[in-house]
């Protein structure tokens, strides 16, 4: 059961959660204005007069923020609107210097798509996508910098949103974190938001919702600015657990914006329904319909990357990975090209399943426990493959593969060099490995008796001993088969 | 359809209008008449009409992706009656 049910006090309830996602697009500029969309700067200095709603000023639409929402719409298999309508969405709030936002109500440019998900049993799971619509992002207001004052920057104010609406198909926490991960995913591989959390560039606001298995939809609570995919599924565990409790001891859930509260593990009110905002959207008057032609969106399809899903199933396939690395390789757009260079970086092609068990168990553990990223591996995708082409052509052992691993990734030398400054190359010459063995031997008359008289065992303790001997650079196979003939 | 004085109330907190007690009458009687106009608007067959956007044919203008605006906080705060580190300031709003 992928679905999760709660347990309350009168039996079980199913967990019903739809998402809004707030990805930032990469562009250069804003969405209706010439001012930069970079992340940081000092405040006000991103701001055009038309960012700051000065009278008069007029919003002319950014083409790359309309080839972004397409080309996102592309890699949510979704229908791509060719006609389009911006509209105005009201409500009064400090860091909205125009009193509305420019959204997209009624007629969105995505439609329907659908994103697939792994589910906790491995299932794939089908979660619909409603709809995809460009708008701003509002100003940034700055709370703690005066006791009785807010601060405004509205460097963000203008910048060009997708927002992308999930159906209530999801039905527990862990999905709802899955769901957020693919779509993240997604539009990384495709380069059209960079999905950078904390710096807020992809947020969502989560709808939750709690009821009998079979029943109609309860009311939902929406729960806004979750900035992170473990909050996430903290939001969605917490909030429809106080919904079932709150039912239980007789109460009815109101239809209200709340607030995550990841310190205390709770969620607040934010807004009532009293003072839910109602939005009067009307289509703006400054903007004509959004229009394009068949022809570009086939030819951003074209220019399309390959994205997870088909990634992932490549691997499978064409490399023969199994399930699990191919899904840890595929997780992020760089790591998945760090495998594939990986194979093909200079002279030779590696085997496809020794290179991503290396980089799922050697590289990624060595990453972690250093606290960085694939992008700044201190191992490069070519010094691995040479790595990889010393064990495959016998120069050394699995066993002092790994020590030369250690010895690359602090130092970044190539796998090459270290094994000759330090030696390691494997002892495949027979005549020097049958001279270690037979001083073992002479040395061990006991056990080469043990192992004569029927204990097999004991054969083991040779190999040991020979590995001992060479420090660990005997090749393994050649010494099984020598001490065998020896010890007859 | 009618406009009584609760909606006109809630029309002017959400426009963030100051009106008093003795214009709530009149505006109801206003803006119920717009809406019974707007009714024997809708009487009109439409059902095959796209809505106009605009009155001269022509395309939505686009601008390419280039940054040519901003760097002019100076500009933007200009008119602003309170500020301090580049910073438009106003009092205290948090929900």
């Amino acid at each position: 059961m992928s679905e999760q049910l709660i347990d309350g006090q009168t039996g079980s309830w199913e967990i019903v959660v739809g998402l809004e996602i707030h990805a930032q697009a990469i562009t250069q500029a804003k969405l209706f204005s010439g001012a930069a969309t970079e992340f940081g700067a000092a405040a006000n200095t991103q701001v055009s007069l038309v960012d700051a709603a000065m009278p008069g000023m007029l919003p002319v639409i950014n083409m790359e923020c309309v080839h972004q929402a397409i080309r996102s719409g592309l890699g949510l298999k979704a229908k791509i609107n060719l006609h389009s309508v911006f509209d105005r969405k009201n409500y009064f709030y400090p860091d909205l210097p125009q009193g509305y936002q420019i959204s997209q109500f009624k007629q969105p440019i995505i439609g329907e798509g659908c994103v697939s998900i792994e589910t906790e049993e491995g299932g794939i799971k089908e979660i619909g996508v409603e709809r995809l619509h460009l708008e701003q992002d509002a100003g940034k207001s700055v709370h703690d910098r005066h006791p009785r004052k807010t601060y405004i920057d509205l460097n963000r104010s203008g910048v060009g949103l997708m927002e992308i609406v999930s159906k209530p198909d999801i039905r527990s926490a862990e999905e709802a974190a899955a769901y957020v991960t693919k779509v993240r995913a997604i539009l990384r591989y495709i380069g059209t938001c960079d999905g950078n959390m904390e710096e807020g560039s992809l947020r969502a606001d989560v709808n939750v919702s709690v009821r009998r298995p079979g029943e109609d939809l309860g009311t939902r609570c929406e729960i806004k600015n979750v900035n992170s995919i473990r909050f996430v599924r903290m939001a969605v565990e917490i909030e429809a657990r106080r919904q079932v409790d709150l039912i239980e001891a007789g109460g009815t859930v109101d239809q209200e914006t709340r607030l995550f509260d990841p310190d205390r593990g709770e969620t607040r009110t934010m807004r009532s329904k009293e003072e839910a905002h109602d939005y009067r959207y009307f289509p703006d008057p400054d903007l004509l319909p959004l229009e394009f032609d068949q022809a570009l969106v086939d030819q951003l399809a074209a220019e399309l990357p390959e994205l997870p899903d088909e990634k992932y199933a490549r691997f499978v396939a064409n490399h023969g990975l199994s399930e699990y690395d191919a899904r840890v390789l595929i997780d992020d757009r760089e790591t998945a090209d760090f495998f594939e260079r990986t194979l093909t970086d200079g002279e030779s092609k590696r085997d496809p399943k020794i290179a991503a068990n290396w980089i799922v168990t050697e590289l990624f553990g060595a990453l972690n426990a250093a606290d960085r990223s694939i992008q700044n591996s201190p191992i490069s995708s070519a010094q691995l493959g040479g790595l990889l082409d010393l064990i495959a052509d016998g120069t050394i052992s699995g066993r002092i593969a790994k020590e030369v691993f250690t010895e690359m990734f602090n130092t970044g030398s190539d796998a090459g060099m270290i094994v000759k400054a330090k030696g390691l190359e494997q002892i495949s010459d027979t005549g020097e490995i049958e001279a270690i063995i037979a001083k073992i031997i002479a040395d061990s008359p006991d056990q080469a008796d043990q192992y004569r008289s029927g204990n097999e065992k004991i054969a083991g303790w040779f190999v040991g001993q020979t590995m001992k001997a060479s420090q660990g650079r005997a090749n393994p196979g050649m010494v099984n088969k020598i001490l065998k003939a020896k010890l007859k | 359809m009618s406009i009584d004085r609760a909606a006109v109330t809630h029309i002017a907190r959400l426009a963030r209008l100051r009106i008093t007690e003795s214009d709530k009458e009149k505006l109801a009687g206003e803006l119920s008449d717009i809406m019974n106009w707007i009714e024997q608007l809708q009487e009109v067959e439409t059902a095959t009409t796209q809505p106009m956007s605009s009155v001269i044919e022509m395309a939505l203008k686009m601008r390419p992706d280039i940054v040519d605006d901003g760097g002019k906080a100076d500009d933007v705060l200009a008119n602003a009656s309170e500020t301090a580190d580049g910073h438009y300031v106003t009092n205290k709003v948090i929900e």
